[in-house]
């Protein structure tokens, strides 16, 4: 569904990613964990089509997605629904307004039928009743419930996640967590969720990917990931400030720096 | 010393190719609003909603600044008027100034300060919260359902705002000149229309509205589309918004009285 091949990217001199190979299967719900900065929001944007890659090819569902042109682009991202980071709900607009824009966007359907689809999928993560809300008056966990509705309005056959649990207190973590499995049981979507949450993520999770230095670190099943003995995974999963990952961000020689050259 | 001679005409250097890339990147950005505009204009329930943030809420204080300055153009006018004895020319000096070059200039200026403002500041903050980024996910272009509604708002504002103000400053024109100075009602009234020249006066103002709303939109979506996604990034951007809309407006202005009204008199 997703193939992902030689892929780098760089910020202006910077570089993100250093050929990154990975592949998605249809159906699948593949967890990408790293550190900051580490290019897991950037791969989100290079599969949406978002960015371009400085070389490699990026396929989702048969298409190249950096030779799309934007009409063709727009035809793809219809099976292409994305959780953005805090949600980025429309605040000028309801919940109601907002899990409806898709269907009033893309679709001619009549506005009773749209009041329908917008309920049910309200109902489905649970928020039915706060319809009528606007985004401010939402705590971060409905918010992005709301947006996880609004995501998958047109059924996408395939759902990026970028960070769905930051930020959130362990009941919505939960909540999240068991709406994402749901909607991949029942719509057969194919889900990619970047992610610092551990915990959630092996529950959730087919597959974990670790990226590190602009690479696919490790690719395994959650279970070996409790049980590697992999200094760098080790250290995430323990949470150690210091490892293969640096607590320090690199400059000149502590001392040097102190008391000059 | 020679790196001080390199790090000057490095900066040179620099501050020319920045502000070309600015130059390069508002082209491409006008470019490709041109291109989404046909789409835009047909949704017109998108435009009538911005024509209401932007026009109808701009209304009063367009409405009683024009009021004033009418008074004060009043005021000033019948000072100088009635040392020649001409008192009843108030009507023709206050239309005209109005009509050409008043009405329009500060309408563009206070829209610049009331509307554009809070546009720059809005589409930035949609940036900033990653909104434009989700509609671009749902496959909606931002620029035709975000960009081209205020854009198009603004132009068509403009000229109508304009309107009103100009006619509020007769108004007060003819508060001070006629009511409270006791110039004749008539004179006024009757040397304003036979001075005042539709196609010339009134349709050259009105262009220059059309062109300042054209600006004005131009810079405020510009700014706020990319506009860096901070609270510092909007502040600055909303401040250029202003500056640059006010300047460019009043550049226009010259140009266009020169190209209008040089060959008149």
């Amino acid at each position: 569904m997703i193939d992902v091949h030689g892929v780098r990217f760089s910020y202006a001199d910077r570089p993100i990613l250093n050929g990154i190979d990975l592949g998605v299967r249809k159906g699948e719900i593949v967890a990408v964990m790293g550190g900051s900065g580490g290019g897991k929001t950037t791969l989100l944007g290079l599969i949406a089509g978002r960015l371009k890659p400085d070389s490699g090819s990026v396929i989702v569902d048969g298409f190249e997605v950096p030779k799309l042109g934007k009409k063709e682009l727009y035809r793809l991202r219809r099976r292409v629904g994305m959780l953005f980071q805090f949600g980025a709900l429309f605040t000028d607009l309801t919940v109601f307004d907002n899990v409806a824009f898709p269907y009033r966007e893309q679709t001619d359907l009549p506005e009773p039928m749209i009041r329908t689809l917008v309920l049910m999928k309200l109902e489905a993560v649970g928020l039915r009743g706060a319809s009528d809300l606007m985004p401010a008056e939402l705590s971060g966990g409905m918010a992005r419930r709301v947006a996880l509705a609004r995501a998958v309005a047109l059924d996408p056959a395939i759902m990026l996640y970028d960070e769905p649990f930051t930020g959130l207190d362990p009941i919505s973590v939960g909540i999240i967590g068991r709406l994402i499995k749901r909607l991949n049981q029942a719509l057969g979507m194919t889900s990619i969720i970047v992610t610092h949450d551990l915990n959630e993520t092996l529950r959730l999770a087919d597959r974990v990917i670790v990226l590190a230095d602009g690479k696919v670190h490790r690719d395994m099943v959650p279970d070996h990931i409790r049980e590697t003995d992999d200094a760098f995974i080790r250290q995430f999963a323990d949470g150690l400030p210091d490892g293969p990952v640096p607590f320090h961000y690199s400059g000149k020689d502590y001392l040097t720096e102190l008391l000059g050259p | 010393m020679r790196t001080t001679i390199y790090a000057f005409f490095e900066a040179i250097g620099h501050f020319f190719t920045s502000r070309l890339d600015q130059l390069g990147l508002a082209a491409r950005f006008t470019g490709s609003l041109l291109l989404v505009l046909w789409v835009a204009i047909r949704r017109t329930g998108l435009i009538i909603r911005e024509l209401y943030f932007s026009g109808v809420r701009s209304l009063l204080i367009i409405a009683v600044s024009g009021l004033f300055v009418g008074m004060v153009l009043a005021v000033q006018g019948y000072e100088v008027l009635q040392r020649y004895g001409s008192a009843e020319s108030l009507g023709v000096i206050v239309a005209l100034s109005l009509v050409r070059e008043l009405g329009p200039v500060v309408t563009a200026l206070l829209f610049a300060g009331r509307a554009s403002s809070a546009v720059t500041a809005e589409i930035g903050l949609m940036r900033a919260t990653e909104q434009l980024a989700a509609m671009d996910m749902m496959a909606v272009d931002p620029l035709s359902r975000v960009i081209a509604p205020r854009f198009l708002a603004a132009v068509v504002s403009m000229p109508l705002l304009a309107a009103i103000f100009t006619t509020a400053g007769i108004f007060g024109a003819w508060i001070i000149g006629v009511q409270l100075i006791g110039i004749d009602d008539g004179a006024f009234w009757s040397q304003m229309q036979a001075s005042v020249d539709v196609r010339v006066d009134v349709l050259g103002g009105l262009l220059k509205s059309v062109v300042f709303g054209t600006a004005v939109g131009l810079i405020s979506v510009f700014e706020g589309y990319f506009a860096a996604p901070t609270a510092e990034g909007i502040a600055s951007a909303t401040t250029r918004t202003v500056v640059t809309s006010s300047l460019a407006v009043l550049l226009l202005d010259l140009v266009l009285t020169i190209m209008m009204f040089r060959g008149l008199s």
